[in-house]
C-alpha cells in the first residue's frame, strides 16, 4: 500500500447522499480485470446518459474537477455492495481522499485496505465545504494526515479525527495481512483452544 | 460462581472470537467459516502476488452463483458465450481448487446462491462468526450466527490470518411486537423496518431482531429479514436460535456430527440474548401494523404500503431529502400522488437470495395457480436441491402452465451480470434487495416486493394488492 502523508489537490463536490457502490462502479464492470484500467468506469452511469455522452448536471463532469484528488460527498456514501472495485475506481482516477458526514461501513473498510483516506466530518461541515469548494477561485484542499488538517485554498483550516490505526497504516503504507500475521503465535493458540470448545468447527461432510 | 451480567447473543459470540485486542481499540475476531464467490478473483489475486498460505482451506467454501447462466446448463461453462462471464466461472473453480477449498460449482445438484447454499447445507450455525465475499451475507445470521460482508482485500486477510481486526459494534436491538397480518410476509416487514429507520438508519451497528414478529416466523423468513439489513446499513443482523433453528439444522450434510450433536446443541441453547441485556438502541416495529409492501423509488428505504400513493415530494420538508425523491421519481418514471396500484410493469422476477427459497417459490405459485402471466415472468430458484424439491411437489408446472420461465439456480437478474438483465425503460416485479438505478440493467426499473406480490404483479401486468387475488379465490 502506497503511504499517505499530505496531499494538495482539487476537490469536488458530490451532493447527493446514499451514493451506492453500483453507482460508483457498475456491477457489470466487475468482470474485468483492473489491468483495462478501472478510471473510465467510476461513477459510470450518473457521468454518461444512455448514448455514452457527458452529462452537464453531473458536478464531477465540470473542467474544473478534471484532476480532483479529494471528493466532498454526501452522507452514506458508498453504501450497497461489498466490491472493492468501487474502492480501486476511485483510485484509478486520482482520488485519495474522500470526505463525508457518513460512509457505507463495508466500503469504508475496502478505502482503508487500500490507501484511500475517508475523513467523517459533521454534516454541517461537509456541507459547508462543499459550498465553499463550489464556489471558490482555487478549489483545492491540502489534507496534512499527520497534523489531521484539512486547509482550503484561502488559508481556512478544519481538525479531523482520523482512527488512529487508519492513521498509523496510511502514514507508513504498512501492509495488513504482514501486521496481523504478527500476532501467529496468538492465533494458534486462540484457534486450538477454540476448535477443542467447538470440536464442530472445522467441518466434515457426512 | 460469579454473577454474569446479562448479555446479548451479540456479545456472547464476540467475545468468545477475540483473539487479541490492539491498543487502539480495535480486536482480532476469529472468522469460523469464509463464503467466497466468483468476484473474490481479486482476493485470490492478492494472496498469489504475496506469496501466502491460506491458512484454513476446511473453513473456506466457493460458491458460482453470481455470473452461471440460468439457461443452458447441459454444456457447463461452454454455454457461457460471453469470455469475460466465462472467465470468472472459470477463476473461482480454478482458485478454489488450486486451494483446495470445497466448490459449489457449475454441474453440481448442491450449487445455487451462497446464502442460500450455506444454511441448506447446514455451513451456517448458530455462534459462528461468518465471513462473506457479498454484503448480504447477513442472511446467516437468521440461524443465530455473526456474519458480514467483506471486501476483497479483507477476503485475502481471512485467508491468510482466519482473522479481521474490528471495532466492536454497536447493537440495535428491533423489537417486532405482535404477529404479521394475513396476506403479509417477512419481505414486507423488513421493507416497512428499513422504510421507518432509513437506508443509513443502522450504520455501525449489529442488528438484533427479536419480539413474537420474529419469533413467529419461520427459519427461511428470519433469513429473508436478516438479508436485507445491509440494506439498513447494518453489515449483520441477527436472531437468537430456537428451537426452529435446532431442526432445520438438525442431518444436514455439514451439521455437527453424531458425537458433535449434543454437545454443539448446548452450546447454542446457551447463545440466546439474556433477559434485561442492554442494546445501544431499541426500535420497535408494530407488525400487525404492516401491509403488503412495494418500493417507488431507488433506495431500498423509498417504500409504500401499495395500497398508497406515490409520495409526493413537496410535501417533504428536508430539502436534501426532497431531492432524492424528486430524482427517484425522475428515474423511476413515477408521478407525484400516483395510486401505486396503477403502475403497470414489463417484467417480474422470482429469487434472489432474499427470495428463492422454497417457501417463497410455493408462495408465489399458490398465487399463480390458475392464472397467466400478463408480462415475461421468470422463476430462478436459489439453488438446485430447491429446484429438484420445487419440481417434486409439481410448481414448476405451475410456473410454466402461467407463462413463467422456470431457471436454473443463481444470483440471475439480481444484480444482472450473468447478462440476464432488464433493458432501459423496463420496470420490473422483483424480489431482490436493491433497487438502485441499474442494478436490474442500465435504465431498469425495479419494484421489490415480495413472492406473493411480483408474482400477483406478473398475472396482472400491474402492482396490486395480492390480499385483492387471494380473496377472488
Ligand atoms: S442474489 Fe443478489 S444480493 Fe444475493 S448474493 Fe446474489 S447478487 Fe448478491
Amino acid at each position: 500500500m502506497e503511504p499517505f502523508q499530505t496531499l494538495t489537490a482539487v476537490a469536488a463536490p458530490l451532493g447527493q447522499s446514499n451514493i451506492n457502490t453500483d453507482q460508483i462502479f457498475p456491477a457489470r464492470m466487475i468482470k474485468k480485470p483492473r489491468t483495462v484500467g478501472y478510471a473510465q468506469f467510476t461513477f459510470h452511469d450518473l457521468r454518461r446518459d444512455d448514448r455514452g455522452e457527458l452529462r452537464s448536471d453531473f458536478s464531477l463532469n465540470q473542467t474544473r474537477y478534471d484532476k480532483a484528488g479529494v471528493l466532498i460527498a454526501g452522507i452514506n456514501f458508498g453504501c450497497g455492495s461489498s466490491r472493492e472495485g468501487a474502492v480501486y475506481t476511485l483510485l484509478d482516477s486520482g482520488f485519495r481522499v474522500l470526505i463525508a458526514p457518513s460512509f457505507g461501513d463495508i466500503f469504508a473498510a475496502n478505502c482503508l485496505k487500500n490507501g484511500l483516506l475517508t475523513i467523517v466530518l459533521p454534516e454541517a461541515k461537509v456541507a459547508d465545504l462543499r459550498e465553499a469548494i463550489s464556489t471558490a477561485p482555487d478549489p483545492r484542499l491540502t489534507i496534512d494526515l499527520e497534523a489531521e488538517t484539512i486547509t482550503r485554498a484561502s488559508g481556512e483550516t478544519l481538525a479531523f479525527l482520523p482512527e488512529p490505526f487508519q492513521k498509523h497504516c496510511l502514514l507508513n503504507g504498512l501492509n495488513e495481512i504482514d501486521l496481523s500475521l504478527a500476532f501467529h503465535k496468538e492465533i494458534g493458540a486462540f484457534e486450538a483452544a477454540h476448535r477443542a470448545r467447538l470440536p464442530w468447527l472445522a467441518p466434515r461432510q457426512r | 460462581m460469579v454473577q454474569q451480567s446479562a448479555k446479548t447473543i451479540f456479545d456472547k459470540i464476540w467475545d468468545s472470537h477475540v483473539v487479541t485486542r490492539r491498543d487502539d481499540g480495535e480486536s482480532l475476531i476469529y472468522i469460523d467459516r469464509l463464503l467466497l464467490q466468483e468476484n473474490s478473483f481479486h482476493a485470490f489475486d492478492k494472496i498469489r502476488r504475496e506469496n501466502r498460505r491460506v491458512r484454513n482451506p476446511g473453513q473456506a467454501f466457493a460458491f458460482a452463483d453470481h455470473y452461471v447462466p440460468t439457461t443452458d446448463r447441459t454444456r457447463g461453462l461452454d454455454a457461457i458465450k460471453d469470455p469475460e462471464i466465462r472467465n470468472m466461472v472459470e477463476l473461482i473453480e480454478s482458485d478454489s481448487r488450486a486451494h483446495d477449498i470445497a466448490l459449489f460449482g457449475l454441474g453440481d445438484v448442491r450449487q445455487g446462491i451462497l446464502h442460500v447454499v450455506g444454511p441448506e447445507q447446514g455451513i451456517t450455525q448458530p455462534g459462528l462468526v461468518i465471513a462473506g465475499a457479498d454484503s448480504h451475507t447477513s442472511t446467516h445470521g437468521a440461524l443465530g450466527a455473526y456474519a458480514f460482508g467483506i471486501g476483497s482485500s479483507e477476503v485475502a486477510h481471512v485467508l491468510a490470518v482466519q482473522g479481521l481486526w474490528r471495532v466492536r459494534p454497536k447493537t440495535m436491538l428491533i423489537d417486532v411486537i405482535d404477529t404479521l397480518p394475513p396476506g403479509t410476509t417477512a419481505k414486507d416487514l423488513i421493507l416497512a423496518i428499513i422504510g421507518s429507520i432509513g437506508a443509513g438508519g443502522a450504520v455501525g451497528h449489529v442488528i438484533e431482531y427479536a419480539g413474537p414478529g420474529i419469533r413467529g416466523l419461520s427459519v427461511e423468513e428470519r433469513m429473508t429479514v436478516c438479508n436485507m439489513s445491509i440494506e439498513a446499513g447494518a453489515r449483520a443482523g441477527l436472531v437468537s436460535p430456537d428451537d426452529k433453528v435446532f431442526d432445520y439444522i438438525k442431518g444436514r450434510p455439514y451439521a455437527p456430527r453424531e458425537d458433535d450433536w449434543d454437545k454443539a446443541l448446548a452450546y447454542w441453547r446457551a447463545l440466546p440474548s439474556d433477559p434485561g441485556a442492554a442494546y445501544d438502541r431499541r426500535v420497535e416495529i408494530t407488525a400487525a401494523e404492516v401491509a403488503p409492501m412495494v418500493t417507488w423509488g431507488t433506495s431500498p428505504d423509498q417504500s409504500a404500503p401499495v395500497t398508497g400513493r406515490v409520495p409526493d415530494p413537496t410535501e417533504e420538508c428536508d430539502p436534501e431529502n426532497r431531492r432524492r425523491m424528486e430524482r427517484s421519481l425522475a428515474y423511476m418514471d413515477l408521478r407525484p400522488r400516483q395510486e401505486l396500484r396503477s403502475v403497470t410493469i414489463n417484467r417480474a422476477f422470482i429469487g434472489s437470495c432474499t427470495n428463492s427459497r422454497i417457501e417463497d417459490l410455493r408462495a408465489a405459485a399458490a398465487v399463480v395457480q390458475g392464472r397467466q402471466a400478463r408480462v415475461p415472468a421468470m422463476v430462478v430458484p436459489g439453488s438446485g436441491l430447491i429446484k429438484l424439491q420445487a419440481e417434486e411437489e409439481g410448481l414448476h408446472e405451475i410456473f410454466l402452465a402461467a407463462g413463467f420461465e422456470w431457471r436454473e439456480p443463481g444470483c440471475s437478474m439480481c444484480v444482472a451480470i450473468n447478462g440476464d438483465s432488464l433493458k432501459p425503460g423496463e420496470r420490473c416485479a422483483s424480489t431482490s434487495n436493491r433497487n438502485f438505478e441499474g442494478r436490474q440493467g442500465r435504465g431498469g426499473r425495479t419494484h421489490l416486493m415480495s413472492p406473493a406480490m411480483a408474482a400477483a404483479a406478473a398475472v396482472s401486468g400491474h402492482l396490486c394488492d395480492v390480499r385483492d387475488l387471494l380473496a377472488e379465490e
